[in-house]
């Protein structure tokens, strides 16, 4: 493969920066979910009390 | 600002930014195409001292009141600022490689400034996970978050100063005059980068605000 | 004046245990001459006086974390730390005792490290040593905050080395490139702040 060229590095910046932001949003994503859970787990327990 | 409000100015700011950057700002003289990795690159940089910065004065809230949430926003903070910071280092090292043909450059003061205030935030984690939640911790992260911030400016000169003796300053790429075209997009990808740091910021402190209730009701239900 | 007092009770304290004691000190010489070693052998022939000076500064800078790492290890084992914290003198003073001891133990390395180096390398002049002296009161005074830090926590001595070694990059450049008056405003700086902050590092809330 030709050394890339100049554009080829740009597009490789904003995309680092493009997938850092969705990493970001997956992680925050898995932890909404695990906190979901939780929440629900705790609405069962308040209800089983009454 | 509200959060929903704050994510759409976010994101119009950034769809303004990156469509200035490469149908707007002219292709530059000197430097070419690669040229345009700067108007994410410093941005990013600049995003990132403000997380530090913003940081340092979340820690100084909580030395003050003592208030677990300034700890929290304190270390949300410079969570962002390591990973704006990281984002620094990998952007600036693939703009270095584009102009001249390296990884990295020694004689980039921004880029070592970034490489030696990365080491020390990354610290700053290792001693979060060494110490036990409560307010030892909490007093501890808001010394170091603190001394941190006084480091940024005196690394700086101490970069500036060994550059003399370590490596001759042979390129200095942040140096034409920009024309004014390519000064407004900089500004509106710097405004839209620090718009990006205040949504995540937020987001990530809202988690962490659940994440807490969540185990207070545990507590509570137990 | 009862500040300078308990000051000077306490770093009292630290030397006369070390003397008793003697395993800082003898470490910490032994460690700088065989680190000076190990750098002879790491320097290729025909390498430049700029090169060697600089492996003296890393050479000292290891050295000193060897000391404070040691620092607030007695104090944590024995569970003093909340003695300490409980005896009626300003926190502030218990940070100015142990960087004056520490100070005092890099100090006597020094005395051997320097004139070996000298021999090893190259010759050592004057504003060398005002470098050394002054870099010492930045290394002391940081160092020592951040090593009652380290010393709270799961870590301890994996810690230091980590929060330490980012703030010791200002002061070997201050030292190598000679540059005597950013050593001064660095340890005016951090000497200042550390001071101000160091009661946070052991409060309790």
């Amino acid at each position: 493969m030709s050394p890339p060229s100049e554009w080829q590095y740009v597009a490789a910046a904003y995309l680092v920066v493009f997938v850092a932001v969705l990493a970001w949003v997956g992680i925050i994503a898995a932890k909404l979910q695990r906190l979901q859970r939780q929440l629900a787990e705790l609405v069962g327990k308040a209800r089983e009390r009454g | 600002m509200k959060l929903p409000a704050l994510a759409a100015a976010c994101t119009g700011l950034m769809g303004l930014a990156v469509g200035l950057i490469f149908f707007y700002a002219p292709t530059d003289a000197d430097q070419g195409f690669s040229q345009r990795i700067f108007y994410f690159h410093v941005p990013i940089a600049l995003t990132s001292y403000a997380c530090f910065g913003w940081g340092a004065w979340k820690a100084l809230r909580y030395l003050r009141t003592r208030d677990e949430r300034a700890d929290t926003e304190s270390y949300v903070a410079i969570h962002q600022g390591v990973v704006f910071g990281a984002l620094t280092l990998i952007t600036g090292s693939i703009w270095a490689k584009a102009s001249w043909g390296v990884w990295w450059s020694w004689g980039e003061n921004q880029l070592v400034l970034f490489l030696v205030l990365f080491l020390f935030y990354c610290a700053y984690f290792m001693l979060r996970f060494s110490v036990d939640p409560g307010p030892a911790r909490a007093n501890m992260s808001a010394v170091y978050a603190l001394f941190g911030v006084v480091l940024i400016p005196v690394s700086f000169l101490a970069i500036r100063l060994s550059q003399k003796f370590i490596h001759p300053v042979v390129f200095n790429a942040h140096g034409p005059q920009m024309a004014g075209s390519q000064f407004f997009t900089f500004c509106v990808a710097f405004v839209a980068m620090l718009a990006l740091f205040a949504t995540l910021y937020q987001v990530e402190l809202a988690g962490k605000r659940i994440d807490a209730h969540v185990r207070e009701l545990r507590e509570l239900l137990r | 004046m009862t500040y300078l007092r308990d000051v000077g009770a306490l770093t009292r304290k630290d030397l006369l245990l070390e003397l008793r004691a003697r395993e800082t000190l003898p470490s910490m010489l032994l460690f700088v001459l065989a680190a000076l070693t190990i750098f002879h052998f790491a320097l290729p022939r025909g390498t430049g006086e700029t090169a060697a000076r600089g492996l003296l500064w890393s050479a000292l800078v290891f050295t000193a974390l060897l000391g404070l790492t040691r620092a607030f290890v007695a104090e944590r084992e024995q569970g003093m730390f909340d003695a300490l914290v409980l005896a009626p003198c300003d926190r502030s003073a218990i940070w100015l005792a142990k960087s004056l001891a520490v100070f005092a133990f890099l100090a006597c390395a020094e005395l051997v490290a320097l004139p070996a180096f000298a021999a090893f390398f190259t010759g050592i002049d004057g504003r060398t040593v005002a470098a050394v002296a002054l870099a010492d009161v930045g290394i002391c005074t940081v160092g020592t905050l951040f090593g009652a830090m380290a010393v709270a926590g799961r870590a301890r001595e994996l810690l230091l080395p980590l929060l330490f070694l980012p703030m010791a990059i200002p002061i070997v450049v201050g030292g190598v490139g000679g540059y005597l008056w950013f050593l001064v405003l660095y340890d005016a700086i951090f000497a200042l702040l550390a001071w101000a902050l160091f009661e946070y590092v052991v409060a309790e809330t």
